[in-house]
């Protein structure tokens, strides 16, 4: 086996193009989008968004409209019930979104067993991305340059919520709008990273590029950059792996993004838990000086 | 002359629990005011009440002779969060953070003009944080965190500035930055409200004092506020007993 047999035969198959092309731009976008979710504390929010999702998607599936409008629909219906839930009962936040998500979830499972034809919906919850039709790959690149643009033209006022809600309000900005428009955009990019992963896996996509990227830099633009580089490159190999091992594309690519976050944990220069150990030891050890100093009469 | 705070019999309920009950209070332009009660006495819910943010059941507020509404649109207020309130692993610079002040003014995509970052700059100078542009915001000490955001207001042009408990964590020294760079602003005639529990600090830095609990006990010059009979009214009779026992 050679390199070229390795890398660039795959390529030979129009399905592995697609493949490629889908994952990359879905890498890209929730990497982006990923960077706000953990700065807003979104994480468990992403997770159930991106679940709840898939009755929305088998509804869009069955009505044959696009699946980004299931998917907003259902977005928006589940964060409105958590919220609802939490509101009006003593039930508390984490606990309504487990209801929530889980129960939307559910009815989406029973939605694709009594469709017929239901292959292409099963899809839907792990992910198909080696067979990605060449309508599916249009949908994802327009939903993606969309969320992009979006992302792009906006993370300014998107990083200032993350950042402080309060002084947006105070300067006349509306936090619930920029909150809606985040969540917005939270189900189009589910709706993209779908085809790759799968239900279940995408809000690995919409979280581990963005705390690898947090824990590599302080500047928020730079997040902006890392993190799509090192999920599009992690995501590509994973797809690799998944053609020469002939093993679960959805699962290798996540995989592969939760070793790079793992190897940055440990090894980041600046935030890296071994850095840290080195930095308090060193501090220590200063501070240990400096009483043995002080001592001295 | 316009009052650059004013409430009106404002009472503010959360449910069963009534934070405010019939407070009016005036706070004028070109002052420092000190906003005093114990935990729970509603110090930040009368700030969220004055940025609208929370509101009131009964009575009214006005900020230079407008609504809420209409203050936040001219970005009349600026607003410096409790330290808990603030993430402070956050990956924006100091220099980040005060152009937020400018972010109303600013296009579609708030992309920062020439002007803007000169604003940014003078406003960074004006708190003494000129070298610390580039720092991120967890990398200074608690009274450059504070004055981050001061800076922040003066940047968005706020004459009107709420300090919630801005020396909670600050050593003494960095404190009185704060107050001198607080009594400069006041001079210069912005309008300055305080929450704070520090009660020694309270001469030097403001020219009156509010006593909250619940509703107004008192307002008027710090001297008079600082009357042991007064402060046993805000802090229950733990305060007199103490000092009698000193
Ligand atoms: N969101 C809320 N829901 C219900 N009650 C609240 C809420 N916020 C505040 N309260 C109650 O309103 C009262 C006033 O609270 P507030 O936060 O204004 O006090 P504070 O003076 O700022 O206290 P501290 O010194 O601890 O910051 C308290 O009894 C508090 O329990
Ligand atoms: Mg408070």
């Amino acid at each position: 086996m050679n390199l070229y047999s390795l890398v660039i035969e795959p390529l030979h198959y129009e399905f592995m193009i697609r493949a490629l092309t889908t994952t990359v731009l879905a890498a890209i976008v929730c990497a982006l989008l990923s960077c706000w979710l953990i700065l807003v504390g979104w994480s468990l929010m992403g997770d159930a968004v991106s679940h709840a999702v898939l009755p929305g998607v088998v509804i869009a599936y069955i009505a044959g409209i696009p699946f980004a409008a299931g998917a907003l629909v259902f977005g928006f219906i589940a964060v409105a019930a958590i919220g609802i839930l939490r509101g009006t009962s003593r039930i508390k936040e984490d606990a309504a979104i487990g209801i929530v998500f889980t129960t939307l979830f559910a009815l989406g499972l029973v939605l694709i067993s009594t469709t017929p034809s239901h292959t292409d919906l099963n899809h839907i919850i792990f992910g198909n991305i080696l067979g990605v039709s060449t309508s599916d790959l249009q949908q994802v690149a327009l939903l993606a340059v969309i969320a992009f643009a979006v992302l792009i033209a906006k993370r300014r006022d998107l990083t200032l919520y993350a950042f402080d809600p309060t002084h947006a309000y105070a300067i006349g900005l509306s936090p619930r709008a920029l909150g809606a428009l985040l969540l917005a955009l939270l189900a189009l990019t589910t709706v993209v990273a779908l085809q790759v992963v799968g239900v279940i896996l995408v809000v690995a996509m919409l979280i581990i590029p963005g705390a690898t990227a947090h824990l590599l830099t302080d500047r928020f633009n730079r997040m902006l950059l890392i993190a799509p580089i090192m999920s599009a490159l992690s995501s590509v190999l994973g797809i690799y792996l998944s053609y020469w091992l002939d093993a679960s594309s959805g699962g290798l690519v996540v995989l592969v993004q939760g070793v790079v976050f793992t190897v940055v944990y440990l090894f980041s220069p600046s935030h890296g838990l071994i850095a840290k150990t080195r930095q308090h030891r060193r501090t220590n050890d200063q501070w240990k000086q400096h009483s043995a100093e002080a001592q001295v009469p | 002359m316009t009052s650059a705070i004013r409430a009106d019999g404002v009472t503010v309920q959360y449910g069963d629990v009534r934070a405010l009950e019939d407070v009016s209070l005036g706070v004028e332009f070109g002052s420092v005011t000190g906003l005093i009660g114990m935990n729970g006495s509603g110090k930040s819910t009368l700030f969220k009440t004055i940025m609208g943010l929370t509101r009131p059941v009964q009575g009214t507020v006005s900020i230079n002779g407008r609504t809420p509404t209409q203050a936040r649109k001219e970005g009349l207020l600026g607003y410096v969060p409790q330290s808990e309130d603030v993430d402070w692993t956050f990956p924006v610079s100091v220099r980040d953070v005060v152009m937020m002040g400018r972010y109303a003014y600013q296009g579609f995509t708030r992309k920062p003009t020439s002007a803007d970052r000169q604003v940014v700059e003078q406003a960074l100078e004006r708190v003494g944080l000129q070298t610390f542009g580039s720092r991120q915001i967890g990398q200074l000490s608690g009274g450059q965190k504070k004055r981050t955001f001061v800076a922040r207001g003066l940047a968005q042009g706020a004459n009107v500035l709420l300090l919630d408990e801005p020396f909670a964590g600050v050593d003494k020294s960095s404190e009185s930055t704060i107050v001198q760079l607080l009594r400069e602003l006041a001079d210069e005639g912005h309008c300055v409200l305080i929450s704070t529990h520090d009660l020694h600090a309270l001469p030097q830095l403001a020219d009156e004092a509010i006593l909250l609990l619940q509703s107004i006990l008192f307002q008027g010059p710090v001297a008079d506020a600082l009357r042991p009979e007064n402060l046993s009214l805000a802090f229950g009779l733990d305060i007199r007993r103490a000092e009698e026992s000193e």
